[in-house]
């Protein structure tokens, strides 16, 4: 009892910094370079999936809805579609200028099939081997309303119209071996001289496998009936759906019900929406490569706490709590795991880049991908290293000596 | 009066297993004495050892350091009380093999509380007093094993503990080294650090002031009880 009178006090717990803790992980971390490069890969590849993934889409989709712009969803195409017999309804000659006059058109033009005509590079290729190649009158107006551009040579005016000129959809002129104008071609029995080729046209893709012939002179030389079989017509953005409402009734009053209205747009729309669906399924895989990732980060700290029992005995001799302990362990297993994550994030926009500079695509940073990559990163490794850090806690600093 | 540093008041401690490590074990180390407990493989001083450092709990009978009760600590005054009063030393040195001998001093300040600044000053004043002033940057394996040996000691003198537990010390190293390392602990001891050595050789215990024998958990002779 007279002892217990002169005792000293014994000292107070200190608090050590965390920034402390934080470098003894950071040394524990950089002490073993091979082992933490090899751990960390596995979240580097998981998060450079996920982010490669990502910017990927996100360049995809710049590139789509930028497409979609300039090309505008304005565009709507009647055709004649089919009567309940099955057999091609017609519609009335002046079907364009009756479109034209719909409330809220801006423009309208047509193009009208001539029937059993073929169009040939020579005239001694067999005649029914039409190479699925369309002929059309076309209205001179088309290309402004589809927004068709000629790659080579001039479209159709109203002088060319009236003569045996015509005009080559890409894909038509590839397979008919045109490239340059003044070629002549045997269309319908007769030669006609190319005057030029479209460019791939968008909105309107039946164009490109067609031969476009002047209106005046596919009613006077090929027998054309004078029926457009196809108008395309542009409106006001705002005002779509009501023109499209209104269309059939105007093109045929008396059965609306076959007349067939599209939205070209809607298939690149459609395209934007499928490519959105498709990152959701990859971006799936790179989580499951994350979270093997973590797997392997957690593996590797269990493996170190049972190696460095020594160490964690030391530790607690030296005066480590238990809480500094598990800090410790955790602090090492986040940042093999936020390495990995930089490195992925690094890998991933790199990949991501590529791969835009060479679809010819806008380079897109996903800012979001980059911050879910290093916060994932951060999260999978303070899950992974929560188990390995308790246990090097828990463990008695006797049975901790007693490996060394 | 002042208190014991350590008082072990009739302690036991026994494993799993029925293995009666420690029976009834009395031994009381004052301020400033130097200590050999000296006893075969198997005679209980390691456990002594851990149960003089509060790393492991008797299963009987009283702990206590510096007069107060160890069994009344929590993991946290426990872990502090390792910090700031008691300094260990191991056979096998448990050095830090990526870090310089300065760094490796300087854990022994980590868990003080000191400032990073603070613990580098101290660990180098440390390292002086162990005579290895010209080795502050080397890493453990560019140093002897006597240079090791000092290296564990100026970190388990940094925080300047009331007591330096030393578990086999020369026990890895060759016969000269050891007997360098020996001489290190009494001049320690003849600057004020209570220190206890625990050892199976006996020639190491026979330069020691005091020797506490052991044999199958039993003090059997305590040269400190038989003085008149």
């Amino acid at each position: 009892m007279s002892a217990r009178a002169t005792t000293e006090p014994l000292p107070r717990p200190a608090r050590v910094r965390f920034t402390q803790l934080v470098g003894v992980g950071l040394l524990g971390v950089a002490g073993r370079p091979g082992r933490a490069a090899l751990s960390a890969l596995g979240i580097a590849i998981g998060v450079a999936a996920v982010v490669a993934i990502l910017g990927i889409g996100a360049a995809g989709q710049a590139e789509l809805s930028a497409r979609l712009d300039a090309l505008g969803t304005n565009l709507l195409r009647v055709s004649a579609g089919q009567t309940f017999s099955g057999e091609t309804s017609r519609l009335p000659r002046e079907v364009v200028d009756m479109v034209a006059r719909v409330p809220g058109v801006h423009r309208a033009g047509g193009t009208g099939s001539v029937r059993d005509t073929t169009v040939h590079r020579t005239d001694l290729t067999d005649p029914r081997a039409t190479g699925s190649i369309e002929v059309l009158a076309a209205r001179t107006n088309l290309p402004d309303v589809v927004g068709a551009g000629v790659r080579t040579g001039a479209w159709l005016n109203d002088a060319t119209g009236q003569y045996p000129s015509v005009v080559l959809g890409s894909a038509a002129a590839e397979h008919l071996a045109v490239d340059v104008p003044g070629t002549q071609v045997w269309l319908g029995g007769r030669w006609f001289t190319v005057i030029g080729v479209l460019h791939p046209v968008e909105l309107a893709p039946e164009l490109d496998r067609s031969a476009l012939i002047g209106w005046v002179v596919a009613e006077s030389l090929l027998g054309f009936d004078g029926h457009p079989t196809t108008v395309y017509e542009r409106s006001a953005d705002d005002v779509v759906e009501q023109v499209a409402a209104l269309l059939p009734g105007t093109v045929n009053p008396e059965r609306p019900n076959e007349v067939k209205v599209s939205r070209p747009s809607d298939a690149l729309a459609a395209k934007l929406a499928a490519q959105s669906t498709f990152a959701t399924a990859y971006l799936g895989l790179g989580v499951v490569a994350l979270v093997v990732g973590g797997i392997g980060v957690a593996n590797t700290m269990v493996v170190s706490v049972v190696e460095r029992r020594a160490e964690i005995g030391l530790r607690r001799a030296l005066g480590a709590g238990k809480r500094q302990i598990r800090t410790q362990f955790l602090t090492e297993a986040v940042l093999l795991s936020g390495l990995g994550g930089v490195v992925g994030v690094l890998l991933g926009l790199g990949t991501a880049a590529a791969w835009a500079v060479n679809s010819g695509w806008p380079v897109t940073v996903p800012t979001t991908a980059v911050a879910a990559g290093v916060g994932a990163s951060v999260l999978i490794g303070s899950v992974a290293g929560w188990f390995p850090a308790a246990r090097a806690a828990r463990l008695s600093p006797t049975e901790a000596l007693a490996a060394a | 009066m002042t208190a014991p540093v350590i008082e072990l008041d009739r302690v036991s401690r026994t494993y799993p297993g029925r293995v009666h490590a420690l029976r009834r074990v009395s031994l009381r180390v004052d301020p400033g004495e130097l200590v050999a407990v000296v006893g075969p493989s198997g005679s209980g001083k390691s456990t002594m050892l851990q149960l003089m450092g509060t790393l492991d709990h008797p299963t009987e009978g009283v702990v206590r350091l510096l007069g107060h009760d160890v069994a009344q600590l929590d993991d946290r005054r426990l872990a502090a009380v390792r910090a700031r009063r008691i300094g260990f030393v191991f056979q096998q040195f448990l050095l830090t093999a990526h870090l310089t001998a300065t760094q490796n001093v300087a854990t022994g300040l980590l868990y003080h509380g000191a400032s990073g600044s603070e613990q580098l000053r101290r660990a180098i004043e440390a390292l002086e007093r162990v005579g290895l002033g010209h080795r502050l940057g080397h890493r453990p394996a560019q140093l002897s094993g006597g240079e090791k040996q000092r290296v564990a000691i100026a970190r388990a003198l940094v925080a300047r503990p009331a007591v330096v537990l030393a578990d086999e010390p020369t026990g890895a190293l060759d016969s000269a080294s050891g007997a360098g390392v020996l001489d290190l602990l009494r001049e320690l001891n003849d600057e004020g650090t209570t220190i206890v050595v625990i050892t199976h050789d006996l020639g190491v215990a026979g330069r020691f002031p005091r020797r506490v024998e052991l044999l199958d958990g039993e003090v059997r002779h305590d040269t400190a009880l038989v003085r008149p």
